[in-house]
C-alpha cells in the first residue's frame, strides 16, 4: 500500500510529539538527517531575526514562518535540484533548501525586486502575493514541462486558506484534467489571517479535495518533517514516473501551525488564545526531530551548539549583505517592464532622470 | 511570385495561427472549444487535425485557468496562444492578467518573461446576448508590462498576431468581432508580420486628423469619404496598437491638420480618447485649432441588442463629430 491509498484523514506521521518513532523511517543518511535538523535551525533562526529587522525599521512586513519549519525544509528536502518551486509568500524555509541564498529572501522583503531574481541554476519562481494565484502557474509550468518531453517535477506551496479561492480549483483541475507532474503543497497552518480553517470549508479535511479532481490527496503530519519528507518524496517520484492508471499530480495537506502572526502587520492575539498556541508550540517540529537525532545518537549537545552557532553566523552574513546592498537606480524601474523598452517608457525616464539630476536625489527620498 | 488567399479576419487570424504553430513548436492554442470545435468562430478551424491535442488544447471552462497555466508555461519558455470565447469573460481571469501577465517579468528583474498572446473577440454589432459586446481595451492598455494589439484588416490581423505571437513579452490582442466576415483582402500564404506599436494612414487629408482603431476604422472610413466629398479632407489614423501608442504618429497626423477626432466604441470616461487627447495637449499645444474631439460608445454598461445601434458610433455621429471640429 502507498501513501496515496490512506483515507484522507489517515494522517502519515513518522515521529510522534516525543521523536518517538511511530511510522516508516525514511531512508536518508545521518548527514542528511543533520542538514535537514540545520536547515530548520537555520529557517527559524532567521524568522526571528526577520521579525526582529521588521520592529526595528530595518525590513518591511514580513510573513513570519515559525512552526512550519517541519512542512518546509521536510517537503523542500525531497525535491531534486531541477524540480521547480512555485511558492506562495510565505516558503523561505523552503526556498533556501532550494538553494535560493537567504539575502535574495532579505532582499526582497527589505523592497528590493532583485530579491525574487533567484540564480539561474536555482529553480524557484517568484514569490505570489494574490492567494492561490500561483496555483495555476504550476499547472502551466508542470504542464510545459510535459509537453516537451521533459521530466522536471513541480511544487507549489500555498495555505489553507488559498483552498477557498477559484484559482485554486481551477489549477487543480487543470492538473487533474491534463495530469500534469505537480506536487499541491497545502500549508495547512489553521488561520487564514484571522479566519480558522473551519471557515474555509466544511471539507472534513483539505486532503479530500483531491477527491473532486481526481488526484491523489494525502494529510501529513506537517509538524514532523520525516513525515512530510517521505510523502513529498513519494508525490514527486510519483509525478516524474506514475504507476499505470495513477494519477501524476497530488495535493498533499500538511497539518501544522503558524505560531506567531500572518505578518508583521497582523496581531493574533486579537483572534485566537493563547493556549491554543501553546499546545501547539509543544508539537515543535525542530524539537521533534532534535529529540529523535539525539535519541539516535546522531546529535549531541556539542554539535547542536555548533549548529546554533554557524546559523547565527550564516543569518548575520546574509543580513549585512543584503543591507549593505545599495538602493536600486530608478532607471531600474522601467528596466525590465518590457524586453525592449518603448519609446514613451525611455522619454519617462528621462524626463525623470533629468530632474533628479537637477534636485539631486535626496529632493525625492525620505529620510 | 507570393501566394495569396482572399480571407476574412477570422479566416486571417486563423492563418496566422496555424503558420506560428508550423514556425514554432513552442507555439500552443489553448482556449475553450479551440479543439475539435474550431472555436466559436473558427478561428481555430482544422488546427486541431492538423497539430493534435497537445498543440491545439481544449482547456476546461475556466478563463483564470487558461490564463494562469498559460502564465505558468510562458515562464517555461513555450509560446502559449490562449483563446477566452469573448473578451465579456476575460474577467475572471483577469487577476491573473493584472497580477502576473503583466508583470512576471519585472517582479523576476528578466528572469523571467512571459512570450505569451491572449486572444479575445472584443466589441459589439452582432447582435450577440449580454457579456458577449463589451468593449474595455482600456483596462489592459492601462496596465504597464502588456501590450494590446487590435487589427483591423485580414492582412493586418495575420502580420500583427505573428508579430504578437513572437514577441518576448505578453500581448493582449483583441479582435474585433464585427468586421471578423465583414470583408475579405488578399493575404500571403507565406509567414510575415505587421510590426506592433505602429500607427497605419488609410486616408490622407489636410483638415482634421481622426484616430481610431479595429471595427470603428470602416464607419470612420466611410464617413470620411462621404465628407470627402463636400470637400473636407480627413486624415485618418488607424492606431492598430493601443499599448505602446504610436505617439509619434498621432502627433505627427495632428501637425499636420491642427485639429483631431478620436473614434472608438468604448466608453468615453477613462478611454484610449482622453489618453489620445492627452498626448496632443503635452506634444503639440500650439497647433491645435479646435477642441479635440471624442466619438465614443456612452458612458453606459452595454445594451442588449434592440439599442445597439445607437450605442455604437456610426458613420453619422462621427461625420458630426469631424464636422464640429472642422467648423470650430
Amino acid at each position: 500500500m502507498t501513501v496515496f491509498d490512506r483515507a484522507y484523514d489517515d494522517t502519515v506521521r513518522v515521529l510522534d510529539e516525543d521523536g518517538e518513532v511511530v511510522g516508516d523511517v525514511p531512508d536518508l543518511d545521518d548527514d542528511s538527517l543533520v542538514e535537514m535538523y540545520r536547515h530548520m535551525r537555520l529557517a527559524r533562526h532567521f524568522d526571528g531575526r526577520a521579525v526582529s529587522l521588521q520592529r526595528q525599521g530595518r525590513m518591511g512586513t514580513y510573513p513570519p514562518l515559525s512552526g512550519q519549519e517541519g512542512a518546509q525544509i521536510g517537503s523542500a528536502y525531497a525535491l531534486a535540484a531541477d524540480d521547480w518551486m512555485v511558492p506562495s509568500y510565505r516558503e523561505h524555509g523552503a526556498a533556501l533548501v532550494h538553494g535560493l541564498p537567504l539575502k535574495q529572501t532579505l532582499l526582497y522583503w527589505m523592497g528590493h525586486e532583485d530579491g525574487n531574481n533567484a540564480p539561474p541554476d536555482v529553480n524557484v519562481f517568484p514569490v505570489a502575493v494574490p492567494i492561490a494565484s500561483q496555483v495555476p502557474h504550476a499547472t502551466g509550468a508542470a504542464w510545459a514541462s510535459k509537453l516537451r518531453g521533459e521530466d522536471d517535477a513541480f511544487i507549489c506551496y500555498f495555505g489553507d486558506g488559498a483552498t477557498s479561492e477559484g484559482d485554486f480549483h481551477e489549477g487543480v483541475n487543470f492538473a487533474g484534467v491534463f495530469d500534469t507532474p505537480t506536487v499541491f503543497f497545502c500549508n495547512n497552518n489553521q488561520w487564514a489571517i484571522s479566519v480558522p480553517r473551519e471557515r474555509q470549508t466544511r471539507s472534513a479535511t483539505l486532503a479530500q479535495k483531491a477527491e473532486a479532481y481526481g488526484i491523489d490527496g494525502v494529510q501529513v503530519d506537517g509538524m514532523d518533517p520525516l513525515a512530510v519528507y517521505s510523502v513529498t518524496e513519494a508525490a514527486l517520484e510519483k509525478a516524474r514516473d506514475p504507476e499505470a492508471d495513477r494519477p501524476r499530480p497530488t495535493l498533499i495537506e500538511a497539518v501544522q501551525y503558524r505560531f506567531g502572526a500572518h505578518t508583521t502587520a497582523d496581531d493574533p492575539t486579537v483572534y485566537r488564545d493563547d493556549d491554543e498556541v501553546e499546545r501547539w508550540k509543544r508539537k515543535d517540529p525542530i524539537d521533534r526531530l532534535e529529540s529523535y537525532l539525539r535519541g539516535e545518537g546522531v546529535l549531541d549537545e556539542e554539535r547542536v551548539a555548533e549548529i546554533e552557532s554557524s546559523v547565527e553566523t550564516q543569518v548575520a552574513d546574509a543580513i549585512d549583505a543584503a543591507e549593505s546592498m545599495a538602493r536600486p537606480d530608478p532607471r531600474e524601474l522601467f528596466e525590465h517592464a518590457y524586453a525592449e523598452l518603448p519609446p514613451e517608457l525611455e522619454r519617462q525616464y528621462e524626463e525623470f532622470a533629468a530632474l533628479r539630476d537637477e534636485r539631486g536625489d535626496a529632493a525625492f527620498l525620505e529620510d | 511570385m507570393t501566394e495569396t488567399q482572399n480571407l476574412t479576419l477570422v479566416q486571417a487570424v486563423r492563418d496566422g495561427l496555424h503558420t506560428e504553430l508550423r514556425e514554432d513548436d513552442d507555439v500552443v492554442v489553448m482556449g475553450q472549444d479551440v479543439g475539435k470545435n474550431g472555436g466559436v468562430f473558427r478561428a481555430t478551424e482544422g488546427l486541431f487535425d492538423e497539430f493534435g491535442g497537445d498543440r491545439v488544447i481544449d482547456t476546461p471552462l475556466a478563463e483564470s485557468g487558461i490564463v494562469g497555466t498559460a502564465v505558468g508555461m510562458a515562464a517555461m519558455g513555450m509560446r502559449p496562444v490562449p483563446e477566452i470565447q469573448f473578451s465579456g469573460f476575460m474577467y475572471p481571469g483577469f487577476d491573473q492578467i493584472v497580477s502576473h501577465m503583466a508583470r512576471f517579468r519585472t517582479r523576476s528583474r528578466g528572469r523571467f518573461t512571459l512570450p505569451m498572446t491572449l486572444r479575445a473577440p472584443y466589441g459589439g454589432g452582432i447582435r450577440a446576448p449580454e457579456h458577449h459586446s463589451e468593449s474595455k481595451e482600456a483596462f489592459y492598455a492601462h496596465e504597464a508590462g502588456l501590450k494590446v494589439v487590435i487589427p483591423s484588416t485580414p492582412y493586418e490581423a495575420k502580420g500583427l498576431l505573428a508579430a504578437s505571437i513572437r514577441d518576448p513579452d505578453p500581448v493582449i490582442f483583441l479582435e474585433p468581432k464585427l468586421i471578423y466576415r465583414a470583408f475579405r483582402e488578399e493575404v500571403p500564404e507565406e509567414p510575415y508580420t505587421v510590426p506592433i506599436g505602429e500607427a497605419a494612414t488609410r486616408r490622407e487629408g489636410d483638415d482634421v486628423a481622426v484616430f481610431t482603431y479595429g471595427a470603428m476604422t470602416r464607419p470612420t472610413l466611410e464617413a470620411a469619404e462621404t465628407l470627402g466629398e463636400e470637400g473636407i479632407e480627413c486624415e485618418v489614423v488607424d492606431l492598430r496598437t493601443i499599448s505602446p501608442l504610436d505617439r509619434e504618429a498621432i502627433v505627427e497626423a495632428f501637425e499636420k491638420t491642427g485639429r483631431a477626432v478620436v473614434v472608438h466604441e468604448a466608453p468615453k470616461t477613462g478611454g484610449l480618447a482622453g489618453e489620445i487627447t492627452a498626448i496632443l495637449q503635452e506634444e503639440a499645444l500650439l497647433y491645435q485649432e479646435a477642441p479635440i474631439g471624442r466619438v465614443t460608445g456612452f458612458d453606459v454598461p452595454y445594451p442588449l441588442y434592440a439599442l445597439e445601434d445607437y450605442y455604437l458610433p456610426s458613420a453619422a455621429r462621427i461625420e458630426e463629430g469631424i464636422l464640429e471640429a472642422v467648423e470650430f
